[in-house]
């Protein structure tokens, strides 16, 4: 079974959709690490370590999520785990900015993959398939 | 006759207490210096005829008990992957097992430090590593470590169980002292403290005793049941959880300031709070922590040390000492006894540093997060502000004259909001230092170590509380 480790990045403390991602993700058959709402880059990297996960999927709906983002990989690589997946979801920018934009900023960051507002989990569990091999 | 002896086989003292079982009362206690380098037996019959002349006759004992600390106590080193995951939970096993743990190592271990666990002369190796079903790559590459360094010392495995099979094979293939039990963290942030404690215990008592030479006094004792600390822990819970109908103390806080170590107790859950958001590994109901740089005699010059030398200066001006030369005199010579009212008042000063600064550590920590949604708490660690009583225990405590001021250190003195401290306890005091000896009696009579602890576990005297307050 794969693991993914889901939680709501920085200070930010949306708790419902990090809900409804552990459900569904858990229903499609994966090990889900939940760690939570305001938690920090290495509380990240730390349980994906733990738990020899194979991908992060990080949450930012207050519109912090690119200072909070900024430098992951980084720490994935100098942990030991730079092979991971890494996913980003929710509102990650402040306005309406283009969102081909946004998301080219978060794909040189290191990010895999990144979703605009809006997208439901549902529409992300096919990728998730694609990039696992399941 | 059911008149029961309980021994603790301290580093420097031998203590005795004397209890009947059926009238719930303490028949006397007395102490004299442990020999473990000679002949443990020594000290121990100076304390027994010490015993009797207090009690004013011989008297029998149904069963005679012990709990030691004695050569050192035990010593361990915490193994695990991620330092603030498994390698914080094996840390907080070790301390629950009653131990000293002398190294801490994370990830893969290399070879100087297989060296220091041979130069400190562990006596037992806790190996974690991965949640259930995580990382075993690194737990295997530790074992395989260790088995070809020729490690002989007991290893107690509760790491990652998918890795348990493999890790039974390199125990097997370099014909290692392993043993298996369950994950100290299964899942992330979850603590499971039980199964190691027990086997580290179980492994205490059957081989480490022994090494420490308290094997010579079996003949003379029942059995030598826990390590020392893990006697108080157990007396602690006791008396803060109840036995049956009778009712205990509810959330308690216990501080045991000795010559090496400052040890703190807390027994309580880690917040009652519903407007906080908690976090990191999560926190055992029944926590000890050891502050190895804080302690009275052997530990009094880390007391100074992370002092800086505007703040040694302003201590020395301020209390009209030099507390660098009195901190090294103490080391210099452990058995110092206060003889004047001078050394009185520097062990006051030191116990009182010693208290503030391990609640200090113990303690969890609050911080406000500002949010787009407004201000939010975070919590790591335990939530003591509720806690009804803090107690005292250890020499300096009990024999000090103002120890009201060394337990209200625990407290929030310096009003700093960020520290859960306790807010506003009552204060008590192990007079009688019955703590170590009712955690021993606990594992076989429950009630009357309860009965006896409420009984003798006393307020501070009152004038100084009252003066003070």
């Amino acid at each position: 079974m794969k693991t993914i480790v889901i939680g709501v990045i920085g200070a930010d403390v949306h708790a419902v959709g990090n809900k409804i991602i552990e459900y569904t993700l858990t229903k499609s058959g994966y090990n889900v690490v939940n760690i939570g709402v305001l938690s920090s880059q290495e509380d990240f990297i730390n349980a994906a370590i733990e738990t020899d996960a194979d991908m992060i999927m990080v949450s930012s709906l207050y519109g912090h999520g690119e200072i909070d983002c900024r430098g992951i990989r980084d720490k994935c690589i100098e942990s030991g785990i730079e092979d991971i997946l890494l996913y980003v979801g929710g509102n990650i920018v402040v306005g309406k900015q283009d969102f081909s934009e946004v998301k080219k900023k978060f794909l040189e960051m290191g990010f895999n993959r990144v979703y605009p507002p809006g997208i439901s989990i549902d529409e992300a569990i096919n990728d998730i398939k694609t990039d696992l091999g399941e | 006759m059911a008149n029961y002896l309980l021994i603790d086989f301290g580093s420097t003292f031998t203590k005795l207490c004397a209890v009947d079982t059926e009238k719930y009362e303490i028949l006397g206690t007395s102490a004299d210096f442990t020999t473990v380098e000679t002949d443990i037996n020594d000290g121990y019959q100076r304390a027994l005829t010490k015993l009797f002349h207090k009690i004013g006759k011989k008297i029998e004992f149904e069963q005679i008990v012990a709990c030691s600390s004695a050569a050192g106590g035990l010593k361990m080193a915490a193994i695990g992957l991620v330092k603030e995951l498994t390698v914080e939970a094996a840390k907080r096993v070790c301390l629950g097992a009653g131990a000293k743990v002398d190294l801490v190592f994370s990830h893969h271990l290399n070879q100087s430090e297989i060296e220091q666990i041979i130069e400190k002369k562990i006596d037992i190796i806790l190996l974690a590593g991965g949640s259930d079903g995580g990382n075993s790559e690194a737990v295997i590459h530790n074992a395989d470590k260790l088995g070809k360094a020729g490690i002989k010392i007991p290893i107690v495995y509760a790491g990652n169980k998918s890795a348990q099979d493999r890790i039974n094979e390199i125990f097997k293939e370099y014909s290692m002292n392993g043993h298996i039990c369950e994950n100290v963290m299964p899942a992330i942030n979850v603590l499971n403290i039980t199964s190691a404690r027990e086997k580290i215990r179980e492994i205490f008592l059957k081989q480490i005793i022994e090494a420490k030479g308290i094997k010579k006094i079996e003949s003379q004792i029942s059995q030598v049941i826990l390590p020392t600390p893990s006697a108080v822990l157990e007396a602690a819970k006791l008396l803060s959880e109840g036995y049956l109908d009778e009712e205990g103390l509810g959330e308690i806080v216990v501080v045991d300031i000795g010559g090496a170590t400052t040890d703190l107790y807390s027994i309580c859950g880690s917040s009652k709070r519903s407007d906080v958001i908690i976090q990191g590994l999560e926190e055992p109901f029944a926590k000890r922590t050891v502050e190895g740089d804080l302690g009275m005699r052997y530990s009094a010059p880390g007391i100074v040390k992370s002092l800086s030398e505007r703040e040694i200066n302003y201590i020395n001006k301020d209390k009209g000492v030099d507390i660098v030369n009195e901190v090294n005199r103490r080391y210099n010579d452990v058995k110092l006894l206060p003889e004047n009212t001078h050394d009185e008042f520097i062990d006051q000063f030191l116990a009182e540093m010693c208290a503030y600064r391990a609640m200090h550590r113990h303690c969890g920590r609050i911080t406000e997060v500002l949010t787009p949604m407004g201000k939010v708490f975070n919590q790591v660690g335990k939530d003591l502000s509720e806690v009804n009583y803090v107690i005292g225990t250890g020499g300096v405590i009990i024999n000090s004259k103002k120890q009201y001021e060394i337990l209200r250190q625990t407290t929030n003195i310096l009003n700093n909001p960020t520290e859960l401290r306790p807010n506003d306890p009552d204060f008590l005091i192990d007079n009688e230092y019955i703590m170590a000896a009712m955690g021993l009696l606990s594992k076989i009579k429950p009630m009357v170590a309860l009965k006896i602890m409420k009984k003798h576990i006393s307020h501070i005297r009152s004038n100084q509380y009252e003066t003070s307050k």
